[in-house]
């Protein structure tokens, strides 16, 4: 029973642990002292029935569902909560008629008032409680009075609905929210056989993680919106998956009946999620079935788009390129979604056909300085810190990222660190918000803006320390030289980016100056490798590097570009969204990869479908850099990856870069693997005209700096259409300190406009606990879209005073 | 040779006095004046002292006191807590609060002694909140104490700080349950506890507490007082010392008897001037409606903890009820589950369960519509909460019905035809028809 010793409840790596020999069925087990029993049987092949336990929730012990027979005990004791001790006798329902007999009469309770409304009810086919009724339950009921009934379903929330009269009081769902999420919202009230989950007055289950409830709930009193009624388990195909939301790489399960993605599951990963996922993650997947593209589309010589057969297509882009590759004056931009593998193709495609090194996946405000920092600290780094190494830091300091918003999995992993007192987490922000009341952190108050000369003047930090560097950090003065002084000092950093396919773009290239693997375009031996792998002369690829993001807006918008290649592009997320539209303007030809019309569509001379993320395999990287490959959930739709259509445009152009499956992909750039040599940081290009360092105004009366990030549920176009998980979005407001609000004279409440010289965003304001040079806006929610209307970043100079107009939208 | 027989007034000795429950009345009786000789004391001195004298809790677990307070840990700063179990609810029980009413000096004597013996520098009192008088007396006792000198801050002297807090609670048998107790007064719904961690490790504000009953405590300043040998000299081996044996039902006299353990059913009857006029003994119950009943046979019984359990019953909180033949034991078990039912915090799926169906089943037969092969299918559900459920509610709840038809199948037969009301007139069970009766 060795294999035990390294189960997830074990203690931290190098510390011996007590092991204590027992008795389960008269099978001798060797476990970790305080192993619970229902663990230990486990391990034995035996599967006591239960209900309220939960392997990652405290034990409560409240069904009885597990009762065992331990010897010297007179009563029957609950599995689930009993720790197992040296010499200990245990007998379960396999060896005992009195724990068998307990079992049966507890299961027989929880039946007598649970409906028979099975066949409607969505767990029906996948319910603990009808599985365990089937095993340990009696043929037939003994119950003949009336059963109790509740009106229904209660809605906790617009996406999470109660069924009372299904739930068996085991409080597993109200024990995750108080437990793992830290969002108490839910909890049983009245007593006796009258009680029930329920909400306070006017305080809906709005909790990020709501959906996990439902998926932990063991029978079907909680459900969604988004699914109840609309589908049976047994006609579901499932596939393991991974998300495509954030940089967390949660291990999610999508769910498909008739090429329809019906729901998506939080799957096990105990390294990545463990069991959970965010509401995001869970709900935001409509947008994969809505409004898409499904054919080729060509601009005529009227300007309209118009249908085209694939081989028309290509041959039209083809000729439309020919100028470009002939001058070598091209670009590509890409989101921060693509999968490694259309990431791999795009650097590729960039360098071999296009004969360009201007790429960039940074559709975000980005630096020179950041730029440089992902090249010569993340582009080559092996995997780690991961999820396990940051939760047994001594030290977490989290910088530039709101974890609750930015990556929510992190936020429970460490919330569970620290429960547990495995580590303690501190964060240089200017406010103070949710997610570090959850992980009980120490801010560490920082101006927006200055959060870069805070950290370096902290005192030095424990060995062994972990700095989570969120996204705004790109436009933060003065960070990475900081961060970098950390670095140098012993300390660790985990790059956090927002988006899934941040991490892996990166991997695969999508940098100027960058090769695959982090190799440096003007390293000699890079390049030969890099060649060697794509089957070029090395002469042949780019020598100089190219543009970054901004420097490609500029140069297209000022006529220097030939073509821009533009794939998963959404213009609002762009530093500056009308510079970006006026590059897709200035651009000679532009070519969209896209999943359904955007602005760039709008713009685009050819439109060519792309896959959406449950139509094809591929893989992100995380933000630990952990592969997380994931297999297609629907084979059936037929549309094609980036990297499929980029290899048949090479082809047509004739510098053909072979079928770039996602298979071909794979093996080409596992044999090139990780850019060895020590000596990244030479390959740094010429830092170009970043952003401007920040402003050292004078603290005018309404002269603030802006703090802004994505709330994690926001304006963002892949949570449409779902009103269920809209409607737990929180509400958009400006944030001010008290102390600002007095001396603006503003009071709560009341609308207050945050403007630059581009526009002005006026919301309610309430007040926080923040910096009172500072003022919060979400970066992209109803009436917030900050970068189109302010065209400001996270430190940026504002001006806030009252608004007059309620609530206007930008 | 134990006393085990004949009133013995201790507690209850100065009771006729008006102002008992003033500080200047209680200190006229001697009042206080163990608590000088425990504050001179060792505090492990006075455990062992209570070890000695071996008080059993008096709330109905019959936990030896003074091991009870030995497993809090000692040393260190850690904050330790005593917790005064003063929510009575148990139906037949009374006698926790006619104490506090008449003698709250008495209980707050005994609170400061066992705070400075388990060395808790707080200690609460959680008082049954639907009785405001007994919270109002308590408060006031607390009140005139502090004033005195023998709360708060180097009592009399001494250089031992304890605080008193009064609390009342908001109307839950389920808070009576220590654990519960606990969750209910650090302002959580009332439900049990997992245990472990048990209290005396991690309590209340999880720190080291001990949780003991009303006249648990008011025993304790007349242990410090008189001695362990005086103690012992009443009642038995198992079960020494002096009870109030609160007498209810179809009695001449309801009351409280005070007596030492090892007294017979039968001599406290007989205090309680027999069974009303005209009427004859048919069951009772030795200790609250959680312990089963008993019948005319078991007058004789020793009431100790060894006798009764020997009988397949239980001490409880020693507060005996007594039905006479006008009773329909049927009726009485309904109405008991009813109150289970009630009072079932919900927590686990036996008591939440299992009570509201035995308390349907059973108003089925109290209203003639009973089923023979649901007596059968009753001590299933029954066997199926005793030993399965979270706390002792379940168990307790699970009790009534095994006794009550083991003792007397045929009414619950009858019950199969005959709605009880019109086997049993109702109206001669009551006091006021008995009385007009006559």
């Amino acid at each position: 029973m060795t294999a035990l010793a390294s189960g997830p409840a074990g203690p931290s790596a190098g510390e011996p642990e007590a092991l204590v020999t027992a008795v389960i069925d008269d099978v001798a087990v060797r476990v970790p002292v305080n192993t619970l029993i229902i663990r230990a049987a486990e391990l034995l092949g035996t599967w006591i029935p239960r209900f309220c336990d939960h392997p990652l929730l405290d034990p409560v012990a409240a069904c009885r569902q597990c009762l065992v027979q331990i010897d010297g005990m007179p009563k029957p004791q609950p599995a689930c909560a009993i720790g197992l001790t040296d010499g200990m006798v245990v007998r379960t329902q396999a060896t005992s008629a009195v724990a068998a007999e307990a079992q049966a009469g507890v299961m027989e309770f929880l039946l007598i008032n649970h409906p028979l409304d099975c066949p409607v009810c969505d767990k029906g086919g996948e319910c603990p409680l009808q599985n365990q009724a089937m095993s340990s339950g009696r043929p037939t009921s003994r119950f003949t009075e009336p059963k109790r009934t509740f009106p229904k379903p209660l809605a906790l929330s617009s996406q999470v609905l109660l069924d009372r009269e299904r739930c068996v009081s085991c409080a597993r769902c109200t024990r995750f929210s108080d437990q793992i999420a830290g969002d108490p919202f839910i909890d049983l009230l009245e007593r006796g056989s009258a009680q029930q989950v329920g909400i306070g007055d006017g305080v809906p289950f709005d909790s990020y993680f709501s959906g996990n409830t439902i998926q932990i709930c063991p029978v079907g009193a909680l459900t969604s919106t988004s699914y109840r009624f609309r589908s049976r388990p047994f006609d579901l195909v499932s596939t393991p998956t991974v998300c495509e939301h954030c940089a967390a790489g949660c291990a999610l399960r999508t769910d498909l009946r008739r090429g329809q993605v019906m729901r998506r599951l939080a799957w096990e990963d105990p390294a990545v999620n463990e069991e959970w996922n965010c509401d995001k993650g869970r709900f935001a997947f409509t947008y994969i079935s809505h409004e898409r593209i499904t054919e080729p589309l060509i601009r005529d010589r009227e300007g309209v788009l118009q249908r085209a057969s694939w081989s028309e297509a290509i041959a039209h882009a083809a000729r439309l390129l020919a100028p470009a590759l002939e001058h070598g004056r091209s670009a590509v931009l890409t989101g921060g979604r693509l999968t490694w593998e259309d990431a791999c193709a795009y650097g590729r495609f960039a360098r071999t056909v296009l004969g360009t090194d201007d790429v960039d996946f940074r559709n975000r405000p980005a630096s020179a300085a950041e730029a440089e920092f992902l090249r010569s600290h993340v582009a080559a780094a092996p995997l780690g810190p991961t999820y396990d190494e940051i939760c047994e830091a001594p030290l977490v300091m989290v910088v530039a990222t709101d974890l609750e918003d930015e990556c929510p999995i992190l936020l429970l992993r460490l919330r569970a660190a620290v429960r547990r007192g495995s580590t303690q987490v501190a964060e240089i922000s200017p406010v103070a918000t949710g997610a570090q009341r959850k992980l009980s952190a120490t801010r560490v108050n920082a101006t927006a803006g200055q959060e870069g000369a805070v950290l370096a003047a902290l005192n030095a930090f424990p060995a062994g320390t972990v700095i989570i560097l969120g996204e705004r950090a790109a436009t933060v003065p003065g960070l990475f030289e900081a961060v970098g002084a950390r670095i140098a000092a012993g300390a660790r950093v985990a790059w956090l980016p927002r988006r899934a396919g941040e991490r892996g773009a990166l991997a695969a290239g999508l940098l100027p100056g960058l090769l695959p693997g982090g190799r440096p375009l003007l390293d000699p031996a890079a390049r030969a490798e890099v060649g060697r792998a794509w089957g070029v002369d090395p002469s042949l690829l780019p020598t100089a590097p190219g543009r970054d993001a901004a420097g490609i807006t500029e140069a297209a918008a000022a006529g220097e570009l030939d073509a821009l290649i533009v794939a998963g592009v959404d213009t609002r997320d762009a530093p500056d969204p009308h510079a970006l539209r006026a590059a897709l303007a200035g651009a000679g030809v532009l070519i969209s990869l896209e999943q359904r019309h955007t602005e760039v569509t709008a713009q685009a001379d050819v439109v060519l479908p792309v896959a959406a993320v449950t139509e094809k395999a591929g893989t992100f990287l995380d933000f630990e850099g952990r592969a997380r490959p994931f297999p297609a959930a629907d084979r059936q739709s037929g549309a094609l990856t980036d990297a499929r259509v980029l290899a048949l445009l090479a082809d047509e152009i004739g510098r053909p870069m072979g079928a770039q499956t996602v298979a071909a992909v794979r093996a080409e750039q596992v044999g090139l693997g990780r850019w060895q040599a020590g000596s990244a940081t030479r390959s740094a290009p010429p830092p170009r005209a970043g952003r401007p360092a920040a402003v050292t105004g004078a603290q005018d009366a309404g002269r603030l700096r802006l703090a802004t990030w994505h709330t994690l549920l926001d304006a963002g176009v892949l949570q449409r259409p779902e009103p269920g998980l809209a409607g737990t979005q929180r509400p958009a407001v400006v944030r001010l300190a008290a102390a600002t609000a007095t001396r603006l004279n503003l009071t709560a409440g009341s609308p207050c406009t945050v403007r630059t010289e581009h526009g002005a965003i006026t919301l309610p304001l309430v007040i926080t606990e923040m910096d009172e040079a500072t003022v919060w806006l979400p970066t992209n929610s109803p009436g917030s879209a900050v970068r189109t209307a302010l065209r400001a970043a996270h430190g940026d100079e504002v001006t806030v005073e009252a608004g007059h107009a309620p609530v206007v939208s930008s | 040779m134990s006393i085990t027989s004949g009133l013995t007034p201790v507690i209850t000795r100065d009771w006729a006095t008006p102002d008992l429950f003033t500080l200047a009345g209680y200190q006229r009786t001697g009042g206080y004046s163990a608590l000088r000789t425990a504050l001179a004391s060792d505090p492990a001195s006075i455990i062992t002292l209570v070890k000695d004298s071996g008080l059993r809790g008096r709330g109905g677990a019959g936990f030896p006191t003074g091991l009870k307070w030995s497993f809090v840990p000692q040393g260190g700063n850690t904050p330790r807590y005593l917790v005064v179990n003063a929510d009575e609810s148990e139906p037949g029980a009374c006698k926790d609060i006619p104490l506090m009413l008449i003698d709250p000096h008495l209980l707050v004597e005994g609170v400061l002694i066992a705070s400075h013996a388990i060395r808790a520098g707080h200690a609460f009192i959680y008082i049954r909140g639907e009785v405001p008088e007994a919270v109002r007396r308590v408060a006031g006792a607390v009140r005139e104490a502090r004033a005195a000198g023998l709360i708060g801050r180097n009592i009399l002297g001494s250089g031992v700080d304890i605080e008193v807090t009064v609390h009342a609670g908001a109307g839950a048998y389920i808070c009576g349950e220590e654990t519960a107790l606990l969750d209910s007064l650090e302002g959580y719904r009332g439900q049990p506890r997992l245990k472990p961690p048990f209290p005396a490790v991690a309590g209340l504000y999880a720190a080291p507490t001990v949780i003991n009953n009303v006249e648990t405590l008011a025993n304790v300043p007349l242990i410090v007082a008189n001695g362990v040998t005086w103690f012992r000299g009443f009642g038995t081996e198992q079960s020494p010392g002096f009870k109030l044996f609160a007498v209810s039902g179809h009695v001449t006299r309801p009351g409280i008897y005070e007596a030492p353990f090892g007294v017979t059913m039968r001599e406290l009857l007989d205090y309680a001037g027999g069974m009303r006029r005209g009427s004859r003994l048919k069951f009772w119950i030795p200790g609250g409606c959680s312990v089963p009943m008993l019948t005319p046979d078991h007058l004789d019984v020793p009431l100790t903890y060894e006798n009764l359990q020997a009988v397949g019953t239980m001490m409880g909180t020693g507060t005996p009820m007594l039905f006479d033949h006008t009773t329909s034991v049927v009726k009485a078990v309904a109405r008991w589950l009813s109150f289970y039912e009630h009072e079932s915090c919900g927590k686990c799926t036996p008591c939440r369960e299992g009570t509201a169906w035995v308390a349907d089943i059973l108003h089925g037969f109290e209203q003639g519509r009973g089923e023979r092969q649901q007596l059968t299918l009753l001590n299933d559900v029954c066997s199926q909460i005793a030993g399965r459920s979270f706390c002792a509610l379940g168990d307790a709840a699970a009790t009534p019905y095994p006794a009550a038809v083991h003792h007397f199948p045929a009414e619950f037969h009858a019950a199969t035809e005959t709605p009880v009301d019109v086997t049993f007139d109702p109206m001669l069970t009551t006091v006021f028809a008995a009385a007009g009766r006559r």
